[in-house]
């Protein structure tokens, strides 16, 4: 053991990817269990959800990186990697699409929420680097789920958003945000969450193809409504 | 594994490298990189340096420092240095401390001053002829601005400006005269100074004849069952926590690791002699995880 530390580069500390820290079971499970504490705490603290979903995500993330390999779209997503930031959008480009095709109204759903895909924080907890690309994925395309389904970046359009990516994904951070994300909502919207959004969204979610198999970057033009009936994403109420 | 350090600790520990080299926690690296990086963690940490320091020692670090206070036992009129001294924690204590043996001193005065009339002793509060600190003074000394910057807001939050100075510098080149201070402290601070030697010297220097230098810092825990406990939180819980009220397992990861690569008493107390301070000697807190070390100069 000895030597073969002794080979690794001194900073190197066993890193798969940049922004990796090697963490021990026990370190997880405190981890899983104070960023879900700090999460319901504090709903501003965005890097809470994300080390909860990293820490917790162990049985789903290979899921849906399998799911990933046997599809054709998602396994060139897998080989090439691609990105969602500012720095690789043309958004020129996409602004001068067309209104109702998935890249106008993604870039007005980014500027009406007043939101940017770099505010995504980097996997740091998960101990592979393919499975790290996936959960990277699944954050950067959160806005897009956002477009897709047509909700607001409000409590309640986030809880609606959750409750399908749950369904989709499997992850458990979802799964506890669905669930306890309603709990800082107020009556009147709860009922509306309850008898017609909640059950549309899990509706949809059972329904559609995986949205990770998605190539989004290549289908910019195609208007959103026609890539919902692909995907199987029921018309919002 | 639990217990288990990254790879760096190994090569420093048997001194492999030869060129210029020091440690920042388990990682080795060049004089300047190290100090760069310290004032990273320190710039990144100083809004929840508190708060981080109340979570990791659950309220214990309060119960040190009085202690610190305590052993100090400083008089009114004392000119205290506090180097590192950041967010205030010593500061503030000292004030305090002083404040309340000068009331005392002053209600001794006034038994014997008991035939004044009521009108009189009630004249003699409202002139504050009494010098509440009784001429004490404490200088926060610090190299890194945020840190300064959240002492001073607590200060003025709390209440504290009479006797107090907020000044910007560093340990290892202090920006103050020759032999003016009577109590240098420098309390979870030197450890985060590259060259500890110049550090003391520099203790030494500023120090009046008979003046006293106090360091609290984390040291090393001998009792081998406590020793693995101690590391079984510091590496499992201490980033962790980092990470949960912070946003930043990083800093936190180096504290414990710097708590590992600092001398343990012996060798701090030989450092400390070295430089020239007689009657060296010091007190273990908590078994060890921390102490105080106290030395005079003559």
């Amino acid at each position: 053991r000895g030597g073969q530390q002794e080979e690794e580069e001194e900073e190197g500390w066993h890193q798969l990817y940049p922004g990796h820290i090697r963490t021990s079971p026990l370190q997880k499970a405190l981890l899983a269990a104070g960023s879900a504490v700090m999460a319901l705490y504090d709903p501003y603290r965005h890097d809470m959800v994300a080390v909860l979903g990293e820490t917790t995500g162990c049985l789903a993330l290979p899921n849906l990186r399998d799911k990933m390999k046997n599809h054709p779209e998602g396994y060139h997503i897998l080989q090439e990697r691609p990105r969602i930031r500012l720095s690789t959008l043309d958004m020129a480009r996409l602004q001068g699409l067309p209104d109702g095709s998935l890249g106008r109204e993604y870039v007005r759903f980014l500027e009406d929420n007043k939101v940017s895909p770099d505010t995504r924080m980097p996997p740091k907890f998960v101990d592979d680097e393919e499975l790290a690309y996936v959960i990277q994925r699944y954050r950067e395309i959160h806005d897009l789920m956002h477009t897709l389904l047509g909700m607001p970046t409000n409590m309640l359009g986030e809880v609606v958003v959750k409750w399908f990516e749950a369904v989709q994904t499997g992850l458990p951070m979802c799964v506890l945000g669905a669930a306890f994300g309603p709990i800082r909502l107020s009556t009147r919207k709860l009922q509306v969450l309850a008898t017609e959004l909640v059950p549309w969204a899990i509706r949809s979610g059972l329904n559609a193809t995986c949205v990770l198999n998605v190539y989004y970057e290549k289908r910019w033009e195609q208007p959103v409504e026609s890539l919902r009936e692909e995907l199987g994403i029921f018309p919002p109420p | 594994a639990l217990l288990s350090q990254p790879a760096g600790r190994l090569r420093a520990r048997r001194g492999l490298a030869v060129r210029p080299e020091m440690h920042f926690g388990f990682q080795t690296v060049t004089e300047e990189e190290r100090r760069e990086k310290i004032n990273q963690v320190f710039e990144s940490v100083a809004k929840k340096y508190d708060v981080m320091n109340d979570s990791m020692t659950l309220g214990i670090h309060r119960v040190w420092k009085d202690i610190l206070m305590h052993k100090m036992n400083p008089s009114p009129g004392t000119l205290l240095l506090d180097v590192a001294g950041g967010t205030g924690d010593i500061a503030f204590r000292f004030i305090n401390y002083v404040r309340s043996v000068r009331e005392r001193q002053l209600q001794k005065k006034l038994k014997h001053h008991q035939n004044l009339s009521w009108q009189e002793i009630f004249e003699s509060y409202q002139n504050d002829k009494f010098n509440s600190l009784g001429d004490s003074q404490v200088v926060v000394c610090d190299i890194n601005r945020e840190m300064l910057k959240v002492g001073k807001q607590k200060a003025q939050h709390l209440g504290y400006s009479e006797g107090l100075s907020w000044v910007l510098g560093n340990a290892e080149e202090l920006p103050f005269d020759n032999d003016k201070f009577d109590v240098y402290t420098i309390a979870f601070g030197i450890r985060n100074v590259t060259r500890i030697d110049l550090a003391l010297q520099e203790a030494y220097r500023v120090l009046k004849p008979g003046g006293r230098f106090l360091c609290l810092e984390f040291s090393h825990v001998s009792n081998p069952l406590l020793s693995r406990l101690y590391d079984l939180y510091s590496f499992q819980v201490i980033p962790v926590l980092g990470e949960v009220i912070a946003g930043d397992w990083k800093s936190y990861q180096y504290l414990v690791e710097s708590i590992r690569q600092f001398p343990p008493q012996e060798e701090l107390k030989a450092m400390i002699e070295d430089v020239g301070f007689f009657k060296v000697d010091y007190v273990n807190l908590n078994f060890g995880i921390v102490a105080i070390h106290s030395g005079f100069k003559l």
